[in-house]
């Protein structure tokens, strides 16, 4: 499989967004003049310095969170201006940083909480429809245990089930394996990868790990230091389904230092920064 | 069987043989100012002829329904208003500045305007008991909706749940936790403040058969009421432990 099915929804277009938190008081400009497009099915990732404002941007096209200026579309709607927010939906679902399953909900009840409370599916669908899922990812025999029962890996394939039984245009997940050790993050590139070959659609990941952005996007987004803008964005061709052997290869080590120059520059400037600060 | 032979239990055996050995030791050398404790056998011999009486287990009754009409009274209050400040910041500005000035005043100090106001003693008791959970679950329930994380808000209407959804199904069971928390810890409270009130005002009860042990110079069946008081306190945890486990599966399996 080279070539992907091409997605129609889930286009995001984000235009000249900008974010101050407390503009009366503390002013801290976390995002300055951002724009760039993320096409319908596309593997985005985000990369940048700890607390550039990746998961402010996040947070407004979720919907959970305005901005202060500059205009946010889905699909050519306006979802996101300092006028208008629309409400945090299902067709945008969020995986997040410190993993938010309901602790009081078994796994199965967390899967189908989504479709059931917004009415769409009665109860005995969904629940059928969720074991599919699991059975598909070999996460059968855990549908009755709670989340704090799992380990951290098998909480997060859980997340994103629960965001994908929704059908959801946009999948945004931030730094979803972030602690998770070496082994552990290969097995969830490889479950992220199956699903995305599986049925393509937009992604908005953010993390840290450089490797881990190549190795499953589409298109890496670098961003400043705060307050935040594009530094670069790296397209990255390497074909579908990516298989870890790829991080051995020229191309991929090509693509590996383009991005490690941007960040490093990057990550200089916010030292110095934090330097300057101290002194 | 293999259960109740472990080492564990041999230890906390040992343990009490222990105590009451050293205790009979005490009464025997007769120790300074330790002249009157009675002997181990002599609370024995009141414990089994009390249990065995109509009048104790009397007492225990006035006792234990007293502390539940107090304490469900201040669940019934005080969990809804915890819930209502930690979701409604307005609401909270209102009501936690006369809640933080009363809260501070033990429940003890009470006892005097308690019994003046209420038209019986019976009433006044009830409302100390009342004021020994009430402010200890209230602070409990407000600490426990604001520790629920953002992100599970936040999943939880991206997933589609509306404000009332998130309120029965988040807040709710994200805060029985702390309600647990300030049950337990209330229960505590609550025994204390009834015994106290029932030294002081009580028709019956554990506390005033305690006391009136003491009227009598009865000094065994003093500690008779002590260990009765014990029980009794520890048998309404007990009760509390195993609603809270039916309440949380999800904490109960590890």
């Amino acid at each position: 499989m080279a070539t992907i099915k091409q997605k129609t929804q889930g286009a995001i277009s984000i235009r000249n967004v900008t974010k101050i938190y407390d503009p009366e008081g503390v002013h801290v400009v976390a995002m300055q003049d951002c724009s760039f497009e993320i096409a319908a099915g596309e593997f985005a990732v985000i990369v940048g310095p700890s607390g550039c404002g990746k998961t402010t941007l996040l947070n407004a096209i979720a919907g959970f969170d305005n901005i202060t200026s500059g205009e946010i579309y889905l699909d050519g709607e306006l979802i996101s201006s300092p006028q208008k927010q629309i409400k945090p939906a299902a067709d945008r679902m969020v995986v997040f940083q410190n993993g938010a399953l309901f602790p009081w909900k078994t796994v199965i009840e967390n899967i189908i909480y989504g479709p059931v409370v917004q009415g769409r599916m009665k109860r005995s669908e969904a629940i059928e429809i969720a074991r599919e899922m699991m059975n598909r990812v070999g996460l059968n025999e855990i549908e009755d245990k709670y989340p704090e029962e799992l380990s951290s890996g098998i909480q997060r394939r859980v997340e994103i089930l629960r965001a994908l039984i929704n059908h959801p245009k946009v999948v945004m997940l931030d730094e979803p394996f972030r602690g998770l050790d070496t082994v552990a993050k290969t097995v969830m590139h490889e479950f992220l990868m199956d699903i995305f070959c599986a049925a393509p659609r937009t992604m908005f990941f953010i993390t840290h790990d450089l490797d881990e952005a190549i190795f499953l996007g589409n298109k890496v987004v670098i961003m400043t230091t705060r307050p935040a803008q594009i530094k670069k964005i790296v397209h990255v061709d390497l074909p579908w389904p990516r298989e870890h052997h790829l991080l051995g290869s020229e191309k991929y080590l090509e693509l590996k230092k383009e991005v490690l120059e941007a960040v490093h520059e990057e990550a200089r400037k916010a030292f110095e920064a934090g330097e300057r600060e101290m002194a | 069987m293999k259960k109740f032979f472990n080492v564990r239990v041999l230890r906390g055996f040992i343990s009490i043989v222990i105590f009451v050995v050293l205790w009979q030791f005490v009464v025997l050398v007769k120790i300074p100012y330790l002249e009157n404790l009675p002997y181990p056998k002599e609370v024995a011999v009141d414990g089994i002829n009390a249990v065995g009486s109509k009048t104790y287990w009397f007492d225990w009754g006035i006792s234990l329904s007293r502390i539940f009409i107090g304490f469900i009274a201040a669940q019934l209050i005080g969990i809804p208003l915890g819930l209502a400040m930690g979701i409604s910041r307005v609401f909270k500005g209102f009501t936690f500045p006369v809640f933080e000035m009363l809260r501070p005043i033990p429940p003890i100090a009470w006892i005097p305007l308690a019994i003046l106001f209420w038209p019986t003693r019976e009433l006044s008791i009830y409302f100390l008991v009342f004021i020994g959970a009430f402010f200890i679950i209230v602070i409990n329930v407000l600490q426990g909706v604001s520790n629920i994380s953002v992100s599970l808000k936040w999943a939880a209407s991206s997933l589609g749940a509306r404000p009332k959804d998130i309120f029965w199904k988040i807040m709710v069971p994200g805060s029985l936790p702390s309600i647990v928390t300030g049950m337990t810890v209330g229960m505590g409270v609550t025994w204390n403040v009834l015994i106290a009130a029932e030294m002081i005002a009580g028709q019956g009860g554990l506390g005033r058969m305690t006391w009136e042990a003491y009227t009598n110079h009865n000094i065994p069946f003093i500690v008779v009421g002590m260990v009765s008081i014990g029980v009794a306190g520890y048998l309404c945890s007990t009760l509390i432990r195993w609603l809270s486990e039916k309440a949380m599966p999800w904490k109960k399996r590890f």
